[in-house]
Order: structure tokens, then sequence, then C-alpha cells
């Protein structure tokens, strides 16, 4: 017997921030780690508080919990390393997490015109309502149109 | 017969790039930018002082090759708490000399990665990369990022007119050491 398959189905994964729980598109996510070394260096990003080593790649740590809660994570376990779209680009982006997450299959409901630019959607789970993260309205970038699925490859300047 | 000889591998591009630190912080700048470096007390009376209130972190100038060399204090540039520099860089194909605290060493990096896009702010001139040297992250700068051409046109519109007029004047023998 094959069960129908439900088109509008999605796997997320859901976030905590402090007490609130978000949720990112699984096929964004590529790997939950623990707390690294942060390394910091000048810069004029606000968002951006350093970077981190993880397979080689040198990758962006960005706090959103002080946009998200309105207030920076004082206890932070780790890191979900998820990809941020740019035009015609992909990169991780790290975003430090306060506790483990949890991967979820459900349906989304769209973003309305009133959501703000973070929010891609709303899906309904364990009784919350919670808000699906937009990582191109969240986390900083150039000024940008965002591109369709671009594959990932960090760019390599030449040495 | 005789066993196929194993690809030869291509070999790494690498680099030569100096480690120096500006108030502490350490980066790194490619040593084929890098046409000389001078102790700042060697500099005595070969400098200017310059005045243009709108760009606080050049106080002085020097002369290379008839012209003027912008000497910029890496501390401000980057936003640094104030610290006492000890040497000058004079970078090549530039008109701009940085003022640091020291020089850590000198090493190779074999790989140089774009500036994440997440960076979208003034950083994205400073520097041309990231390398990862020894479990670390270090900034490359970009010799170019430390004055723009509006700095530039800015600080020639300052120099004193004696400075203006040896602009073409005979070139100077260099100073490299």
């Amino acid at each position: 017997m094959t069960l129908p398959m439900d088109s509008d189905t999605q796997s997320f994964v859901l976030l905590r921030l402090g007490e609130r729980r978000f949720a990112l598109a699984a096929k964004n996510i590529a790997e939950l780690v623990a707390p690294t070394r942060v390394f910091r260096f000048p810069h004029q990003t606000p968002e951006i508080e350093g970077v981190i080593l993880r397979r080689g790649r040198i990758v962006p740590v960005c706090d959103v919990a002080e946009r998200l809660i309105g207030k920076s994570l004082k206890s932070r376990r780790l890191y979900l390393i998820a990809l941020r779209r740019y035009a015609g680009q992909a990169e991780w982006i790290a975003l430090p997490v306060t506790g483990e997450c949890e991967l979820i299959t459900t349906e989304m409901s769209p973003a309305s015109d009133a959501d703000s630019p973070h929010v891609a959607g709303w899906l309904s789970h364990a009784g919350d309502v919670i808000e699906v993260l937009n990582l191109a309205g969240l986390t900083p970038g150039p000024t940008e149109l965002l591109a369709p699925a671009a594959p990932l490859e960090a760019e390599e300047a030449r040495p | 017969m005789r066993p196929a000889l194993p690809a030869k591998q291509p070999a790494a591009r690498t680099e030569q790039i100096i480690l120096f630190r500006v108030s502490g912080q350490l980066f790194a700048v490619s040593s084929a930018s890098v046409q000389e470096v001078r102790s700042v007390d060697s500099l005595g009376g070969a400098t200017t002082e310059l005045s243009q209130p709108g760009l606080r972190k050049v106080r002085h100038v020097l002369r290379r090759a008839g012209k003027p060399v912008y000497v910029v204090n890496g501390a401000m540039h980057f936003g640094l708490p104030a610290a006492p520099a000890t040497l000058i860089f004079v970078l090549r194909r530039t008109r701009t000399a940085l003022l640091i605290d020291g020089i850590e060493k000198m090493t190779t990096m074999s790989r140089l990665q774009a500036l994440p896009k997440a960076f979208c702010h003034e950083e994205r001139q400073w520097y041309r990369g990231l390398t990862s040297l020894e479990q670390s992250v270090v900034p490359v700068v970009a010799p170019e990022g430390f004055l723009s051409e509006e700095e530039l046109a800015l600080l020639d519109a300052a120099l004193p007119q004696d400075e203006m007029s040896e602009s073409g004047a005979s070139e100077e023998a260099e100073w490299t050491q």
C-alpha cells in the first residue's frame, strides 16, 4: 500500500533562544555543534560577533537573539550551522542557540504581508505557534534580492 | 612492466605574509605589499604634520619618490584602543604608510577565504579575506583599504603648500632597509 504524500509537509529544525522556540527549514541546516572558540577581529557589522572554524571553513557567528527575543544569550550551549543564501551564492553562518534542537515534519502556513521580513511562515507544534525564520531577513548581508537556491560554494580569494 | 608513476600533485599556491599587531590585535599583510619597514624613531624629521580634522587617523605625511605618503594610525583605522606604535609599514602601490605595534613573525598562508558576506560594512574594504593559521583566524588586510580615493583627495587638499610644490620634484632615494 502506498500512502499519499502530502506535498505541503516539510521538515523543520526547532531551536530554542532563551524561553522561546523558533524554526528553520531543515534543508538549510548543516549541523548542530558544541561551543567552540570564537575568533574576533575588528569590523563594523554589529550583528556578527566573530567567526568559528568548522571543517576547515571560517564561519561567521551571528547572534540573532537580540533581535528575536530582545536580549543576547547568556547561556549559550550550541551553534546551529545554517545556510544563508545571498544573490548568486550561499554561505554557512553559525547561530548561537540555547539548547538542543528538534527535528519535526509538519505543514507551514506562509507569512503574510503584515509579518516581519524575518518571518518565512508559521507552524503549529505541541500547542505552540512557532515562527519559521527567514535568514535573509534576519542576518546581515549586502543589500540584495534573494536569489533562487544556489549551490553552496564559498568564494575563494586568490592567495 | 613498470608500475605507473603516481600522478604529480599540483603545488599548493602559497603566499608569504607578515603577521603584525595593532593595539594587540593580530593581522596579516602580504609581504609583497610591504615596501619598507621603518621604526617610528628612525623617521625623525622625515615626516610633516598634517591637519585634516575630518580624518583623524592621519596626522603625518612623508615623502616617497617625490609623492606624499600618508601615515595611517592603524588603531584608529580599525577602531581599536590607542596603543604606542613602534613601526611603520610603507605599503607598495599605495600612498599609505601604516603605524603598527610591531611584527609578530613572517609565515606562509596556503589558503585565503573571502570575507563571509555576512560582514557587510567597511570591513569589506579593510580585508582581502581571512586565513586560518595554527588553529586561529587572522584577517588579511587590503593595502588599498586604508584610504579611499575620497580620503586621499581630502588629504591632498590639506597638504601644506610647500609639500605640494615638492610633489613634482625629482625622486628621492628610497629608504628600503
